[in-house]
């Protein structure tokens, strides 16, 4: 079962190493790791994909939260969230398969973002299903290259006009 | 910049003073009550080092920086305050790494500095260069490396606050030479910035309002307890619970000393080599109180079958402790200082007769024993001798293996900071030097390291730091040639296959004699008390090697993947009862 952690780190050096340090001495299974900063100069976000049952979850934040840079650790699990991938694909393109490819790319919302002879590279960004519904689509043309950032995720905002913030004994 | 005369210097202008990074750190460790450290020079830590010779510091060299570490930790579990070390670049830091991993494991606070090779070197393969904060980042709970000799004071601040509150444990600080030169104007009070370390105290009052209700309903509970409790410092408030509402305490080997025990509720150590009535009682209860203690795999044997019938309340400062190994019903974050104290008012006593009559009936069919008609030296019996002629009394350190376990199981321990041993990463050739560091503590305790004959082999260098600063303490090698715990294992798995568990040792008395000590040999059985008894009264350190029964064993044992409940050697027990 993969699972979305949500980690606000100190921003300094050393600290990417200390969680992966972490986790590799844990032996916890990592899907994906995306960091960057925020709008806080002291602080940045880290976004990491962990694969593993409830029990392993919970070692996961916990040992993450030991951690002295790590500021806050957020589990998403049973939460709505938005998640998002970004990708850059390179696939080969004779030009008697760019009207079909371009299709294809139009249909899930890519940009082509470099062209040349033989190949085209394409910009593409949204949910994992997506990402990797793309990548098996562009697989009987020929896949040159594939660069993705990993996972990075936010909680969905409450939706019901009536719910008052902070109610109940919580 | 102002120049200022030497002399008496008036606080408002001291706070314009410029000072040097080495200044700074001998400056800030005196701030944080260091008054003892110990320590190695070399060529990246020249600068610090001229500080230091004439700081009011007490410093101590070792002959390896290894021995340096342990004997910081040493002097942390003894004292209760931080260890300090500081030690040069590449090999000098490398050096220390099991010291560190030693204390990372036991939660023991220490503070390490470390020298570096100039910031503008650094990554470039320089001379005595090693990527210090890399290496030593999986060993210790922080480190860092000072590139900038404004953030130096906020940093040591910061390496002590982490190294001796939440849970302990060693931080390492990185420190160039440059930034050891560099200077800066050091003034008010330094503000540590660390927002994502808030150690918790106060357990939530309704989990233990939950744990005293369990409590108080049980009728064959135990308490489970580990080093963290004397970390705590919350013995005062273990004893009032056991007493008030009268429950048994078994100890982990980190917890002995935690309660005393000669009492009639303590159960002595449980686990692989702990006592079979500690073992049984475990298993039979129905609510287990974990405190400090984090559920070890030498404590649990065979994860699915431990404590099958018991409720498990669980109180522990480090939430990543609970619920890792073995599931906790009633989980209680917090200080055990505080929850033990807030539990003692709500629970109530209850007579148990039944179970404490059960627990009377293991101690008699199984105590910890051995073959006393031998005329071979036991090595059981060296331990109970060196308990009786202490008064039970003495600072004790341990080796690893056979030694460190005999020495759990017939040395009755009374009180917190009594037992000093390598317990979570076993480290051969702490005992040693830990009892060095122990002894500089408590200058007026008797310290005797109970060794086995290999792992004193691995520090015994260190005997000459004692003899060089007239440490007095005393080593008690239980000498079997062997690699006493391997050659156990070997025996009883491997068909008796001794492979490479043995050393041609020296004659260890002229080795002490050569180092400066006082050696004394023991050969017969006869001989024990009078060389215990000469061992204490000398004011020199001291060696005696007493030559034990070869292949004796430790019994009880929970072999591997075995449950607690299923020891080996009970057989063996019962007949000598």
């Amino acid at each position: 079962m993969k699972h979305i952690i949500s980690a606000l780190v100190e921003n300094k050096p050393g600290v990417l190493a200390n969680v992966a340090g972490m986790f590799a001495a844990r032996a916890f299974n990592i899907d994906s790791l995306a960091v960057g900063r925020t709008e806080d100069p002291d602080l940045s976000r880290m976004t990491i994909v962990v694969v593993g049952d409830d029990r392993v979850l919970e070692q996961v934040r916990k040992q993450l939260a030991k951690l002295i840079p790590v500021v806050k650790v957020q589990d998403f699990a049973g939460q709505a969230v938005v998640a998002r991938d970004l990708m850059l694909i390179t696939i080969a393109a004779p030009p008697e398969k760019r009207a079909e490819m371009l299709a294809l790319i139009e249909t899930f919302k890519g940009k082509v973002v470099d062209i040349g002879q033989k190949s085209i590279m394409v910009e593409l960004s949204g949910p994992e299903e997506k990402i990797e519904s793309f990548i098996e689509m562009c697989r009987p043309y020929g896949i040159k290259n594939v660069a993705r950032t990993g996972t990075i995720a936010m909680p969905r905002q409450e939706k019901s006009a009536g719910a008052t913030e902070g109610a109940g004994a919580e | 910049m102002k120049t200022k005369s030497t002399g008496s210097a008036g606080s408002a202008e001291k706070s314009s003073l410029l000072r040097t990074g080495a200044e700074i750190v001998v400056q800030s460790l005196i701030d944080e009550g260091v008054d003892t450290m110990f320590g190695y020079p070399g060529g990246v830590v020249l600068p610090l080092f001229d500080r230091l010779y004439d700081a009011p510091i007490r410093f101590i060299i070792p002959r390896h920086e290894q021995g340096g570490c342990h004997m910081a930790d040493g002097y942390a579990r003894a004292s209760g305050k931080v260890g300090v070390i500081a030690v040069t670049s590449g090999p000098g830091a490398c050096n220390l790494v099991t010291g560190l991993a030693t204390a990372m494991m036991d939660s023991i606070p220490i503070v390490a500095i470390t020298g570096q090779v100039r910031t503008e070197l650094i990554g470039n393969d320089a001379f005595q260069e090693a990527d210090t904060t890399g290496i030593t980042r999986p060993v210790t709970k922080y480190n860092c490396i000072v590139k900038d000799v404004r953030d130096l004071a906020r940093t040591i601040k910061e390496a002590f606050y982490i190294a001796s509150t939440g849970r302990p444990g060693p931080v390492v600080i990185d420190l160039p030479i440059d930034v050891q030169v560099a200077k800066c104007s050091v003034d008010g009070p330094i503000e540590m910035k660390l927002p994502g370390y808030r150690p918790k105290t106060k357990g939530h009052s309704r989990q233990v309002s939950m744990a005293a209700e369990a409590i108080n309903k049980s009728e064959r509970p135990v308490l489970y307890v580990g080093g963290g409790v004397i970390i705590a410092n919350a013995c005062d408030e273990l004893r009032a619970l056991a007493q008030k509402a009268h429950i048994p305490v078994t100890m982990t080997l980190l917890g002995l000393g935690s309660y005393d025990q000669t009492k009639p509720e303590s159960l002595d150590m449980l686990g692989m080599h702990g006592s079979a009535y500690a073992n049984y009682a475990v298993q039979e209860c129905d609510l287990l109180i974990a405190v400090g203690a984090r559920f070890d795999d030498r404590v649990t044997g065979k994860v699915k079958a431990f404590a099958p019938n018991a409720k498990i309340i669980h109180i522990d400062i480090d939430p990543a402790s609970i619920a890792k190994n073995i599931r906790a019903d009633i989980p209680v974050v917090g200080d055990a200082k505080y929850i033990l104290a807030e539990l003692v008012k709500e629970v109530e006593y209850r007579e148990r007769k039944e179970w404490f009559a059960k627990i009377a009936q293991w101690k008699q069919k199984y105590p910890l024993a051995y073959d006393r008609k031998s005329t071979n030296i036991k090595p059981q019996y060296v331990v109970e001798q060196i308990c009786e002629l202490t008064g039970g009394d003495a600072i004790i350190t341990t080796g690893v293996g056979q030694n460190q376990m005999w020495t759990t199981q017939f040395y009755k321990f009374r009180r917190p900071r009594q037992l000093i041993s390598s317990g979570g990463l076993g480290t051969m050739g702490y005992g040693l030097p830990a009892a060095i560091g122990a002894q500089i503590a408590k200058p007026d305790a008797t310290v005797v390291d109970i060794d086995g004959d290999h792992s004193f082999n691995m520090t015994m260098t260190e005997l000459r730091t004692a003899v060089q600063y007239e440490l007095p303490i005393k080593v008690c090698i239980l000498n079997n040639g062997y690699m006493g715990m391997v050659r156990q294992w070997q025996q009883l798995f491997y068909n008796g296959r001794y492979s490479k568990s043995y050393l041609a040792n020296p004659e260890y008395a002229k080795v002490a004699e050569a180092l400066g000590a006082v050696g004394i040999t023991v050969e017969k059985k006869a001989d024990v008390d009078k060389a215990i008894k000469k061992m204490l009264a000398e004011k020199k350190p001291c060696v005696v090697d007493f030559k034990v029964e070869r292949e004796e064993n430790v019994w009880p044992m929970v072999a591997a993947g075995k449950s607690l409940n299923e020891m080996d050697g009970l057989d063996l027990l019962e007949s000598m009862a």
